[in-house]
């Protein structure tokens, strides 16, 4: 299995992360590495087999529907990059 | 009057209940130890002296008063992974900037709960992705181990590197750290230290800076398996807050950590005898199954056939979920913003910028493995293998009442030594299938390698059997009489 210089570039926009070009062939490389070295789950029978999901048996639990907590508009804005009169301030994303 | 901070937890808490020394004179200790060894080890990231003697004055009144708690007066450092309220919390990652939390994580709540005095928070890899503690912002921690003769940097491993250095280097009595393939077990075997990681859901997960959270695990790093008992005890219990917490009671560990093994079976898994071990690991395994023979255990051989593609099936679980995870660093609520052309551009060089090479590797593989179409192919059968791990350990366990194994292939390496990623992910090959199966696993340091540097013997024991861990931890610790200390050159 090989990850082209495509995929990086398909899979870094998914992740929202910049990736100047001349990067883009080394993490070509370094995924298909990995990807190479994961590749041998395909030797393992899995079928009829349930996906994991915990070691103790358990049901996620219900709380009540009521509100717990609230008025804390200071402490929800306190690491803001930017906020002015108790909102966050964002780049415009509406064109 | 002794050195006090090279008392244990359980002796400090004696000396503190009797009177011998106040939690200030205790807390001053180790403002005066971290003051002048941190510039060089580099263990905390941040020091919090004032709130640590603020609090060591209230936990002495408490003590005048006779309401002490069990961990009084106790002074103690958290990885810089938990939030602790009004003290910077970063994962040591450049994305969470100065990221100040409001609100305090629960495990460090009920340590405070109990009287505990905060030294202040330790590194750690950025968002505990790595098992070298090279992946943090603040720069990597030195292990107060070197190699015999040597003056070279050894890693304290990873990714809760500066708990293990601080506990090893008499920085605090112990120190919170977390778990997701490795990261409590590998450390405290590099240092000579004890690190346990207990069943999945013992521990509340709120507060903790999410990576895998399926595999995400607290626990303590302390000097002694006792002192590990007491610490978890109080790091334990259900909370409503994260829902995978389970309600269980939590059992008084301390207790079972001296109760001996006679009569125990424990289990040899001999998948994890894999190739090109060094021999000194292979010896040390070797010693401590006869250690346990000679204390009245049984030694039963078992098999966990699908042992070898746990490490790949964590590479797959581990950045996916942390893929989800991270999601949530994109500039605007917290942390860093890295202004761009547009909104899109904003979120690309943000996090381009905040997050380092590791994690951006990391958060790459989980998003391919999740994208479309690849998600039955990769992230579904993962989580089948995972299943078939787990049947492993109970067809195992079938057999006996916990497993023993060596805790890494290697004793602590030097930076740089491991450039190859999947190099670098090998070295959690003996922890990784605990955390998958959600099994509690401890380390205990056994002996010193021919080189100097302290090697860890592994328990892996029964969902929510912590209690045969600390035993067989509590007697290999009696049998090793592992006493050595890093020569101090910091």
């Amino acid at each position: 299995m090989s990850v082209t210089k495509e995929d990086v570039r398909k899979v870094a926009r998914l992740s929202r992360i910049a990736v100047s070009e001349d990067r883009l062939e080394p993490l070509a490389n370094e995924l298909t590495s990995i990807m190479g070295w994961i590749e041998q789950l395909n030797e393992v029978d899995v079928d009829g087999v349930e996906p994991m999901t915990s070691v103790v048996d358990a049901t996620l639990p219900m709380r009540d529907d009521v509100v717990t907590d609230g008025n804390i508009q200071g402490q929800v804005l306190a690491n803001a990059p930017k906020s002015e009169d108790g909102f966050f301030v964002v780049p415009k994303s509406v064109e | 009057m002794t050195d006090l901070t090279k008392l244990t937890l359980a002796a400090a808490l004696d000396g503190l209940s009797a009177k011998a020394f106040s939690s200030r004179e205790l807390t001053e200790a180790f403002i005066k130890e971290i003051e002048a060894s941190n510039d060089t080890l580099n263990a905390y990231v941040v020091k919090t002296p004032e709130k640590a003697l603020e609090m060591a004055d209230a936990a002495d009144a408490r003590i005048a008063a006779g309401e002490a708690k069990a961990l009084e007066g106790a002074p103690l450092g958290v990885k810089d992974l938990y939030c602790t309220k009004d003290v910077r919390t970063t994962a040591c990652s450049n994305i969470l900037g100065e990221f100040t939390p409001t609100y305090e994580s629960t495990v460090t709540q009920q340590l405070w709960d109990r009287g505990a005095v905060m030294l202040g928070k330790l590194n750690m890899d950025e968002f505990a992705m790595g098992s070298s503690n090279e992946t943090s912002r603040f720069g990597p921690p030195a292990n107060p181990w070197r190699r015999e003769g040597s003056n070279q940097n050894l890693t304290p491993g990873g990714s809760s590197g500066g708990s293990a250095a601080a506990v090893a280097a008499d920085l605090c009595l112990g120190a919170t750290a977390s778990d997701t393939g490795g990261s409590i077990r590998q450390p405290a075997s590099f240092t000579g230290t004890v690190g346990i990681k207990p069943t999945y859901g013992r521990a509340s997960r709120y507060g903790m800076v999410a990576f895998a959270s399926s595999l995400d695990q607290a626990g303590p790093i302390a000097k002694t398996v006792e002192d590990s008992a007491i610490l978890l005890e109080a790091m334990c219990g259900h909370d409503a807050k994260d829902s995978t917490s389970l309600p269980e009671p939590v059992p008084a560990w301390r207790e079972s950590v001296k109760q001996g093994v006679k009569g125990m079976k424990i289990g040899i898994p001999k998948e994890y005898r894999v190739d090109n071990m060094p021999e000194e690991i292979e010896a040390l395994w070797a010693q401590g199954i006869k250690w346990l023979q000679e204390q009245g255990a049984e030694i039963v051989d078992v098999s966990l056939p699908h042992t070898r593609y746990a490490l790949p099936a964590y590479y797959i679980v581990a950045p996916a979920e942390a893929s989800s995870n991270l999601a949530r660093y994109d500039g605007m609520r917290y942390g860093t913003r890295v202004q761009g052309d547009n909104l899109v551009g904003t979120y690309e060089g943000t996090r381009s910028e905040g997050f380092g090479a590791e994690v951006q590797r990391r958060l790459m593989i989980g998003t391919y493995v999740l994208s479309s179409g690849y998600y039955d192919a990769y992230y579904l059968r993962a989580q089948k293998v995972r299943t078939k791990i787990l049947n492993d350990f109970i067809e195992a366990y079938e057999k006996c009442d916990a497993l023993l194994t060596p805790t890494c292939p290697s004793a602590a390496f030097a930076y740089g030594e491991k450039a190859d990623p999947v190099q670098m992910y090998l070295n959690d090959i003996f922890t990784v299938t605990a955390n998958l199966a959600g099994l509690p696993g401890i380390s205990v340091p056994a002996a010193l390698d021919s080189q100097g540097l302290p090697l860890g013997l592994q328990v892996i024991g029964k969902a929510l059997d912590e209690a045969s861990c600390f035993r067989v931890a509590g007697a290999i610790e009696e049998a090793a009489g592992f006493v050595a200390k890093p020569h101090k050159w910091w």
